[in-house]
């Protein structure tokens, strides 16, 4: 099966290695540590492991095409910020 | 007993995970694929990295059709909200009433949207519609080819005329699981009808309420067919919502690049937009909980 019409590159194909690794080891933090039952955070809204996962992957999303329109080129800034962000999520929300 | 946990239904839904793998996910991936780079076809591709996403965002056009895209939705959902529940409220619930409004509301529904389109293109114009030209004849100058009051004010109605019995029809669902003991203990209680509707009615409504709001919001959001049926996109650019511009950028100009990122920072914000609406609707059932 030819796959080049997708036009696949090496940066896009670690883009979503890195999320289905993120939510593989949902997976397997939820089987070694079980906890992901839903709760309350700051924001008064109630969610599970899986939903603060999507919560800093679309927040991510967010920050970088903000850190193009505001800053510019150089997102590993961007990057660091969503990690950051995604820590306060998966800690307070 | 301990119960043996069972692993074999998995399969079961693997036909599904297969289909929305070969219909969802793998295109996703290739737009993302495409918002990277540059393509002429014959499958050549050259990388430009974020160089569409900055052009994108910093675009007057895509600034302006996104603006017009949520003052749309946002008219549509002000008025298909309120305007679904107080019809969904005065339909008859049993006997012949109930099924003859049934059947009319569901009409609109089965009407598919470029037909729906075209019959507001012919129903609007001055010369043989009848819209048009009772509004000619009243002195009212209306012309929707002409004039962008016009054309927003024909496409706004033809949504609603289109799209509210989906509201009322979700909302009447609601209504008729209400028990009849709810009314009586509201009479007995000597309650108004304001307060029939908001301590009874209004929080039984709410699941499906979520629903019409969601399904209206996004079908609004991504609306395409009517509006290029009835306007093309104009007068000039005041009715050219983000799909119709997406699709003059992807086919009309075939400049896949920018479209894949056009079409990434438009899924972001339907989603985005989907999650706070699902999120602002459902936090209060969850406190109670």
């Amino acid at each position: 099966m030819d796959f080049a019409w997708m036009g696949w590159t090496p940066f896009t194909a670690v883009f979503f290695a890195t999320i289905a690794g993120l939510i593989l080891s949902m997976i397997v933090w939820e089987k070694l540590s079980p906890g992901g039952a839903p709760r309350f955070g700051v924001l008064r809204f109630e969610t599970t492991r899986g939903d603060r996962l999507f919560v800093s992957l679309l927040g991510s999303a967010f920050i970088h095409l903000a850190w193009l329109f505001f800053v510019g080129d150089a997102l590993w800034y961007a990057l660091g910020l969503s990690v950051l962000y995604a820590l306060a999520v998966f800690r307070w929300v | 007993m301990q119960r043996k946990l069972n692993q074999k239904a998995w399969f079961l839904v693997l036909p599904v995970f297969l289909l929305v793998a070969f219909s969802a996910v793998l295109p996703l991936m290739t737009v993302v694929n495409y918002s990277v780079q540059d393509t002429f076809g014959n499958n050549e591709f050259y990388w430009v990295g974020t160089e569409w996403f900055v052009e994108i965002l910093n675009s007057e056009r895509f600034h302006s059709a996104l603006g017009r895209q949520l003052l749309f939705s946002g008219i549509i959902l002000a008025i298909e909200i309120p305007l679904g529940i107080l019809i969904a409220l005065s339909m008859p619930k049993k006997g012949w009433g109930a099924s003859i409004c049934l059947v009319l509301m569901a009409l609109p529904l089965l009407i598919p949207w470029n037909v729906v389109g075209t019959i507001w293109q012919i129903f609007a114009r001055e010369d043989i519609g009848l819209l048009g030209h009772t509004l000619a004849a009243m002195g009212i100058d209306y012309n929707y080819t002409h004039s962008p009051t016009a054309a927003w004010i024909t496409i706004i109605i033809m949504d609603v005329w289109h799209w509210t019995s989906l509201v009322v029809l979700l909302c009447y669902a609601g209504l008729c699981s209400i028990p009849d003991a709810f009314y009586q203990a509201a009479k007995i209680d000597g309650a108004s009808r304001w307060a029939v509707f908001r301590y009874i009615q209004f929080p039984k409504m709410n699941r499906v309420l979520l629903i019409a709001v969601l399904l209206r919001f996004m079908d609004s959001f991504m609306i395409y067919t009517e509006p290029f049926v009835l306007t093309g996109g104009g007068p000039g650019n005041s009715t050219t919502f983000l799909s119709i511009d997406l699709v003059k950028m992807a086919i009309g100009q075939f400049d896949l690049g920018p479209a894949a990122a056009f079409s990434l920072v438009y899924f972001l914000i339907v989603l985005l937009l989907s999650w706070v609406f699902y999120t602002v609707m459902t936090a209060r059932d969850g406190e109670a909980n």
